[in-house]
């Protein structure tokens, strides 16, 4: 691995690092339920793309199947909790 | 790490895509903490959630079809799935955003009860709050 893919892999490792500290910012902060669910939701997918990278890293295609589940999961349960804030009730 | 015998415009190719995708991804999330209200902050990480979804996804692809020297499309599966269910969850957190913000009294647009949608009816005959 050449120093430019071994530093470009760092800077993208630590750019989603703070994306992901956004998004945990706005959930702790939000002032209202929704911004919680869809800070939630970002912070689902910048923790998607982590594990796309860190795959990268280690050179290994193991780490789809863990990418697939957290946005199979991500989406779920944003839609749940958005069902949620909607009625009441999760299943009517 | 056993990318040693790429040749040299993979690996740019591959730090260029996923340098653009973390980029787009850290710009999206810090939308989220840097605008006003919900209603604009929602229009934030759909910039993580489709460009960098796509750059990260093409990055996994060019990287592991020349590290593997055969064609490896499992990574177009996760960007397909996110393309599908992004606008689905950010549609129902819309909704369910306006619901709650018109029970709250806030200054959204009323439900648009026109004459080609007549409100929704319960059993009871009472007129139920619609979320549209």
């Amino acid at each position: 691995m050449t120093p430019v893919l071994f530093w470009a892999l760092k800077g993208a490792l630590f750019l989603l690092a703070v994306a992901m500290l956004c998004a945990l910012a706005r959930l702790l902060l939000g002032p209202s339920a929704q911004d919680r669910v869809m800070a939630l939701d970002c912070l689902y997918i910048n923790g998607m793309l982590m594990v796309l990278v860190l795959g990268i890293v280690y050179a290994s295609s193991v780490y789809f199947e863990p990418a697939m589940l957290i946005a199979l999961f991500g989406f779920v349960g944003t839609s749940a909790l958005a069902k949620f804030l909607l009625r009441g009730e999760v299943i009517e | 790490m056993s990318g040693a015998s790429m040749p040299w415009w993979a690996e740019w190719l591959t730090a260029l895509l996923v340098l653009v995708g973390a980029a787009f991804a850290a710009i999206g999330s810090f939308g989220l903490v840097r605008l006003p209200t919900f209603f604009r902050r929602i229009h934030a990480p759909t910039l993580g959630s489709t460009l960098g979804v796509w750059a990260i996804s093409l990055a996994t692809i060019v990287y592991f079809s020349v590290q593997g020297s055969q064609l490896f499309l499992h990574a177009v599966l996760i960007a397909f799935f996110v393309a599908l269910t992004a606008p689905v969850t950010t549609i129902f957190l819309m909704r369910a955003a306006l619901f709650r913000e018109r029970q709250k009294g806030g200054d959204v647009p009323p439900p648009a009860h026109g004459p080609h949608r007549p409100p929704r009816v319960d059993d009871e005959g009472t007129e139920t709050p619609s979320n549209r």
